[in-house]
């Protein structure tokens, strides 16, 4: 299909169906029946087998109509992906749709207190006990696990297998008795993580992703998606604008998703503030300070060019340059430079948070944020890794870990 | 605004690739950098006969191709992989863009022809001795002389100006700043070599005792033609520099990749490797920052002055720093003189001061971006 016949088609569709007064699920569940919530994804389910460059023109007939697409925000996105690739139809047939009408919430069950860079050591073991799976361990950093229907979980099943061997992907049930979960609180005063402790907890046999044994191959296909789309999390989801009962739903639904990532754009450094501050504080007049600005919004807009040139090459279907790799790493420096500019900015304010602070407390919140970037979602000194390797192949790093019985190698004593 | 090459521009970078590693590997260009003028008649001739570079962005009504600066941006990129020693910069971005912005259509259709045939090698001198890139820092005096201009003062940091055949003169005459031309063997007009860090890169300072010379345009009216053409430059300059900046980076990959030391290649160490990746990084920020603004240049975006100065900015970063990591991964045998990191090295520091370094762009920037958010807030 052309971009003209996609254009009339889906334009079309959303005239004859699109209806504000529908409520959400009602509406999403007609949407993933048509192909036009999902269209890249396979006719079999809920999309169309239409190419990745035509989902930003579907995108934009959605926004000219003002209709509201399927859910799309949080760990639900990756979990669809991850089931997509390496699920039975069974498994997509049960979950899929759901998380096309936002039904149900997904969290990820990845890192642990002992394995944070190194998710393949995790230590969270499953057993297989009579006709189920038995889960005992502790995981971290889930966001929204308290308010999770599913978790994507990584657990050993083999501790004589070698490490990247003896681990099995699931999906459990969050909502049974053998699932704990406490909120962790940050350095900035929010608690957008969990721990989450697994006690004896259930997962039927049917519920595991791929094969026992194959859990590092498809955590690797949910993390190269969280990579990927590393964008559509961390920013900020929008509602549609408009009167209506569907309308009403997804801003209530988004406000939920979202509560958690708050703080996320103080954490990516709030270059929006630095020019203002600047001009407010008065500190713009000295030529020091516009030096340091001035280097921050070099860095900030060719990094901001890097990510459009890394999409459109996608979209146009050009193979994968370096400049598809870089995002991350750029944006904690952006991150990192633009929270010293703050400080330069605001001079003895900076000593203020809340109320007190400089810009209403936000200043005091991007200096007290911004560390978490260059941490969350691989540490900067894994993506410096990942480039070296994957993208300049430079040789790995001797390996002490990969070739023994996961038993025999050394690992935290605190697990 | 474009963010990505047309087949066709991606066929033509590689085309260009391939001719000019063939054509200006780094023996010739020790060869051609041992030389006065830094570059050959003929060697030139033969390269730009070939491909027609010197037309690419001049129009087909001045016996150009007609091209944009995204094309002319993937020139500039692929000579400064190679560090091609040729007087295309001066003649093709800085003297080519003054009479486009500055002259009148009798001016283009009479100068422009040899140029982009490449027959006429013509520069722009705007800058003394003070080394000051703006252009109110301009003393030299142009005078009515009759029919004709009389110029008198002097000029430096000129871009093979002791070379060139036809010089474009930024001075100040009774009416204001005004562009004139000059023949490079004008009577009067003394030129001397000037003894530059980069070798294949020459410069020059021009005395001028009453040379004859012609206006540019009107006179008076050079202000707003010149700053278009130092946006031009640096925009064009930013993408050469990104493109040395990736031969280098390429370079010194491969270097770490074949030394062994201590029983293995250097590149399997992680503080190499986070390097790289850094390096990698920053030149790919670079490289955006420079075709973004070529881009805008095209586009005739309402900010294209402020980006100018960001590309230039970036480049000038990058490439210095690129060129330092380059050295110190080579260790020893990079700062020999049979290595040719140094080449680059050079070519490096001479383009991040060149047009206005780093911190110049940047506080550039920074005052259009204010102008422009005082404009804004009283429309």
């Amino acid at each position: 299909m052309n971009e003209a016949a996609v254009r009339a088609e889906v334009a079309g569709w959303l005239k004859a169906n699109w209806d504000p007064a529908l409520g959400l699920v009602e509406w999403r569940t007609k949407l993933a029946a048509s192909g036009w919530g999902v269209p890249h994804w396979p006719a079999q389910w809920h999309g169309r087998d239409l190419s990745d460059g035509l989902v930003p023109v579907v995108e934009e007939e959605f926004a000219k109509a003002g209709a509201i697409g399927v859910a799309k925000a949080g760990i639900r996105t990756l979990a669809a992906a991850t089931i997509l690739a390496h699920g039975t139809d069974m498994q997509k047939a049960k979950y899929l749709l759901r998380i096309l009408t936002g039904e149900d919430t997904w969290c990820q069950l990845f890192s642990e207190p002992g394995s944070g860079s190194d998710v393949a050591g995790a230590v969270t073991r499953a057993e297989f006990r009579g006709n189920q799976w038995v889960v005992n361990g502790q995981k971290v950093w889930t966001t929204s696990a308290h308010k999770a229907h599913w978790g994507l979980l990584l657990a050993r099943t083999d501790w004589d297998a070698t490490k990247h061997r003896g681990l099995s992907y699931f999906i459990i049930d969050m909502k049974q008795p053998g699932v704990t979960v406490q909120p962790l609180r940050q350095m900035n005063g929010y608690a957008s993580f969990n721990q989450v402790f697994l006690t004896d907890a259930i997962v039927p046999p049917e519920e595991i992703l791929s094969s026992v044994g194959d859990g590092w191959t498809v955590t690797n296909t949910t993390l190269m998606h969280e990579r990927r789309g590393a964008d559509g999390l961390r920013s900020w989801a929008s509602g549609t604008d408009g009167a209506g009962r569907a309308y009403d739903e997804e801003r209530a639904e988004i406000a939920t998703t979202m509560e958690p990532y708050r703080w996320y754009p103080q954490r990516a450094g709030r270059v929006d503030l630095v020019m203002p501050q600047a001009v407010a504080s008065g500190a713009i007049d000295d030529p020091v300070v516009r030096q340091e600005i001035g280097r921050l919004l070099v860095m900030a807009k060719s990094a901001e060019w890097t990510a459009r040139r890394a999409r459109t090459a996608k979209e146009q279907g050009k193979p994968q340059g370096p400049e598809g790799s870089l995002g991350k790493l750029a944006s904690s420096n952006v991150a990192r430079m633009a929270a010293r500019v703050h400080t330069l900015i605001a001079g003895a304010g900076a000593l203020l948070a809340g109320p007190d602070g400089p810009a209403d407390g936000m200043v005091a919140e991007v200096l007290l944020s911004v560390p978490a970037t260059s941490i969350a979602g691989g540490t900067d000194e894994i993506q410096r890794n990942i480039i070296a390797e994957r993208v300049l192949k430079m040789p790995r790093e001797p390996s002490e870990d990969t070739k023994k019985p996961f038993r025999d190698v050394p690992r935290n004593t605190v697990s | 605004m474009k963010f990505s090459f047309s087949p066709e521009q991606d066929e033509f970078r590689s085309n260009l690739r391939r001719f000019l590693a063939e054509r200006s590997p780094a023996k010739e260009v020790r060869r051609l950098m041992e030389t006065d003028a830094g570059w050959e008649r003929d060697a030139w001739r033969r390269i730009n006969g070939e491909l027609g570079l010197t037309a690419v962005r001049i129009p087909e009504a001045y016996g150009g191709h007609g091209f944009g600066f995204g094309e002319q941006a993937i020139v500039l990129e692929e000579m400064g992989r190679v560090l091609l020693c040729a007087p295309y910069f001066s003649s093709a971005v800085l003297a080519a863009g003054a009479i486009l912005n500055a002259g009148t259509d009798a001016q283009k259709a009479a100068l422009l022809p040899g140029i982009a045939s490449g027959a006429v090698v013509a520069t722009l001198a705007s800058v003394e001795d003070g080394g000051d890139w703006e252009a109110d820092a301009t003393r030299l005096a142009a005078t009515r002389d009759g029919e004709s201009w009389r110029l008198d003062g002097h000029k430096s940091f000129v871009l093979d100006g002791h070379s060139a055949d036809l010089i474009v003169v930024l001075a100040m005459a009774p009416g204001g700043l005004s562009l004139f031309t000059v023949a490079g063997a004008a009577d009067g007009l003394e030129r001397r070599r000037l003894n530059s860090l980069d070798p294949t890169r020459k410069l020059a300072r021009l005395e001028f005792r009453a040379v004859q010379a012609a206006l540019l345009g009107a006179e008076g009216a050079a202000a707003g033609p010149f700053a278009r053409v130092m946006a031009e430059a640096a925009v064009l300059l930013a993408n050469e520099m990104v493109g040395g900046a990736d031969r280098l980076r390429e370079d010194a990959l491969a270097y770490a990749m074949m030394r062994m030391q201590f029983g293995r290649s250097i590149a399997g160490f992680q503080s190499m490797k986070h390097k790289h990746a850094d390096m990698l990084l920053e030149v790919e920020l670079a490289k955006s920052a420079a075709y973004f603004a070529a881009a805008a240049l095209d586009d005739g975006d309402g900010d294209v002055m402020a980006t100018a100065s960001l590309a230039k900015a970036a480049a000038s970063e990058a490439y210095t720093q690129t060129a330092v990591h380059a050295i110190q991964i080579h260790g020893g045998i990079g700062f020999t003189w049979d290595n040719d990191t140094h080449l680059w090295f050079k070519r490096a520091k001479a383009s991040e001061a060149m047009f206005g370094d780093a911190h110049f762009h940047r506080e550039r920037m920074m005052q259009q971006m204010m102008g422009d958010a005082v404009m804004g807030a009283g429309s």
